[in-house]
């Protein structure tokens, strides 16, 4: 049968269409809704622009200790089987299911005095509630699956023979990491980095927990909105997307295989 | 040289079962065995990839057995060749070289006379995802190669090449093994390969070693029916000797001088001969039997006769069938020379 006429492939298209206008509809009509004015006023915002930065640095910042942290992680479960190993990975998908509330109230009873981790912390100076610190690592705790899901993934599609042989020509386990895993690996540690980033950007949840203040975009704009409405939200939320849709394209433009693109 | 002691790997749901096993400085040996049976795990237990439970193994002399890969000096070739796809075909060749006082003049006067014995040097800058079966081998075996490793160890290097690129690498590992004098342990389950190549062969089943020895004792003489039937025998099958007699069922055939505790009699297909009999009437140390099943397989045809209850399987040329006018069914007579019979 024709494609063109396998009823299939017709139910396919409009399911995709209705998926595809379900996503967009609302974005485009609220990107297109402020008027360049307002978007013009609230540029020149300098409490919009410090959350805007805030949210990529703070995210930023989640993403990187993602990656020092999460690379050896993710590789241990894509090379080697022992057991538990099916808990550690249902441990590290934990931060995606539970209510991100959650995640803030977790990580603040940890924070306390009355806990011994909360007392080494203020012991070193670290405070958790209201600071960036704490918003690095609510937004770290809440990204990290992201991260070595993917990375997981990367170290999983290299055939384990080509690190056998490296090692058997003389390189060391680390020498064989830096010399044939990384580059071969790198464009997924940079998409779970980005995905990372992406999930930590749109944290609300358990920001406003453990940091309303210091105020990163989501809270800017859930506060905007509350007090003033959606006419004076809208804009903050456009130049986040805005801002986040730049710099996404220019990690995925960096990372992309251009072999497999030619 | 590599020595084997009571070698013991376990995997989930497979273990080697402690392997003995001893090959000579300089030797060619190859590792035969069906898939599934532990071949590439002794391979890469030589090379310190896969853990080991117990055991000891020596190589070139060292006690290489709680060694990291990287200290053995044992260089591998997998089937699919393992290259790097991140790096060109040269820098893939001198991958190992910094490991090993590349820089020197040695390590790269190797290189370089390697490139050029294997007909390299046009691919030099080529990508290694460009290159066909064989230039990937030979790729793969210059990069083994370049670090003057003690022992070359090969995974089944010829079963993934086209059959005319497979002769040409065959060729090339002799001539190589020739020069070098290197002690190579090549696991593979094609005969042509243990053929041409091997000086000593293993058969491994299940994790175990069934038979060692040269090409000709393993595939001639047999000493288990496992190895019987690997090698080609394809009738194997439970006998009674006594007073110079062997009863395979009903059938006795006189073999003078036997009176043993053999369990099995392997017979070659080839060595089972058939006359058309349509009147029934056999010659005196025939037996009567009929064709039970022909299948053709081209210039050959295989053939199922029963005779007395005991199935033989035999072989005949397509066109011997045909001038004959054996078909399913047919009444033979079946000659079985007794020289042609292997007991076990």
């Amino acid at each position: 049968m024709q494609p063109g006429r396998d009823p299939l492939v017709w139910l396919a298209v409009a399911s995709s269409t209705v998926i595809v206008a379900f996503i967009l509809v609302p974005l485009v009509e609220m990107m297109t809704q402020p008027t360049m004015a307002s978007l013009k006023e609230t540029l020149m915002d300098r409490d919009v622009i410090r959350s805007i930065r805030l949210s990529m640095v703070t995210s930023g910042a989640a993403a990187l200790i993602a990656l020092v942290f999460g690379t050896p992680l993710a590789y241990l479960l894509a090379r080697h089987r022992f057991p538990g190993k099916k808990i550690l990975e249902s441990i590290i998908d934990l931060p995606i299911m539970i209510p991100h509330p959650v995640v803030g109230i977790a990580l603040l009873s940890i924070a306390g005095r009355n806990h011994p981790l909360g007392r080494l912390m203020q012991a070193l100076g670290l405070e958790i509630m209201g600071t960036v610190t704490g918003l690095i690592a609510v937004l770290t705790f809440v990204g990290l699956p992201f991260y070595i899901n993917t990375a997981k993934a990367g170290f999983e599609e290299i055939p384990p023979r080509l690190e056998h042989v490296s090692r058997s020509l003389g390189a060391s386990a680390g020498g064989t990491f830096f010399r044939v895993t990384l580059p071969l690996a790198w464009r997924h540690m940079v998409v779970g980095g980005i995905m990372c980033m992406a999930r930590a950007v749109s944290e609300f949840g358990a920001v406003i927990i453990v940091a309303y203040h210091p105020m990163v975009a989501p809270v800017m704009i859930y506060e905007r909105f509350t007090a003033y409405g959606l006419k004076y939200s809208q804009p903050v939320a456009v130049w986040l997307i805005l801002v986040c849709l730049v710099l996404f394209l220019l990690m995925r433009m960096i990372s992309l295989d251009r072999k497999a693109t030619a | 040289m590599i020595h084997l002691h009571r070698l013991s790997v376990r995997l989930p749901g497979f273990s080697l079962k402690s392997v003995d096993l001893s090959i000579e400085q300089g030797e060619f040996f190859c590792l035969l065995g069906p898939t599934g049976a532990g071949k590439t795990l002794i391979l890469e237990s030589v090379a310190g990839i896969v853990s080991i439970v117990d055991g000891r193994i020596i190589v070139s002399g060292r006690d290489v057995t709680g060694l990291p890969p990287e200290w053995r000096g044992v260089g591998i070739v997998y089937q699919d060749c393992a290259l790097f796809p991140h790096l060109n075909v040269e820098k893939n060749i001198h991958y190992g070289l910094r490991y090993h006082n590349g820089s020197n003049r040695e390590g790269r006067t190797r290189c370089r006379d390697l490139i050029d014995r294997l007909g390299l040097a046009s691919l030099l800058n080529r990508s290694v995802m460009t290159l066909s079966g064989g230039e990937k081998q030979r790729v793969a075996l210059a990069r083994a190669l370049a670090t003057a490793p003690t022992v070359l160890l090969l995974d089944e290097p010829l079963a993934s090449l086209d059959p005319c690129f497979r002769e040409d690498i065959r060729d090339l590992f002799r001539s190589l093994h020739r020069e070098t004098g290197l002690t190579v342990l090549m696991v593979t389950h094609d005969f042509t390969d243990a053929h041409s190549l091997a000086q000593r062969v293993a058969i491994l089943n299940d994790g175990h070693i069934e038979q060692t020895g040269t090409v000709d004792e393993v595939f001639r003489r047999p000493s288990t029916a496992f190895v019987a039937d690997f090698v080609g025998m394809k009738n194997v099958l439970p006998v009674r000797v006594k007073n110079g007699t062997l009863s395979i069922g009903a059938l006795v055939l006189a073999m003078p001088g036997e009176n043993g505790t053999h369990r099995f009699a392997a017979i070659r297909p080839e060595h089972i001969y058939l006359h058309h009999a349509p009147s029934g009437v056999v010659s005196g140390d025939g037996f009567a039997g009929r064709i039970t099943a022909i299948s053709n397989q081209g210039l050959l045809a295989e053939l199922a006769v029963e005779a007395s209850g005991v199935t033989f399987k035999t072989v005949m040329l397509a066109s011997s069938l045909m001038e004959m006018g054996l078909r399913q069914g047919a009444a033979v007579d079946l000659h079985i020379d007794p020289a042609d019979v292997h007991l076990i």
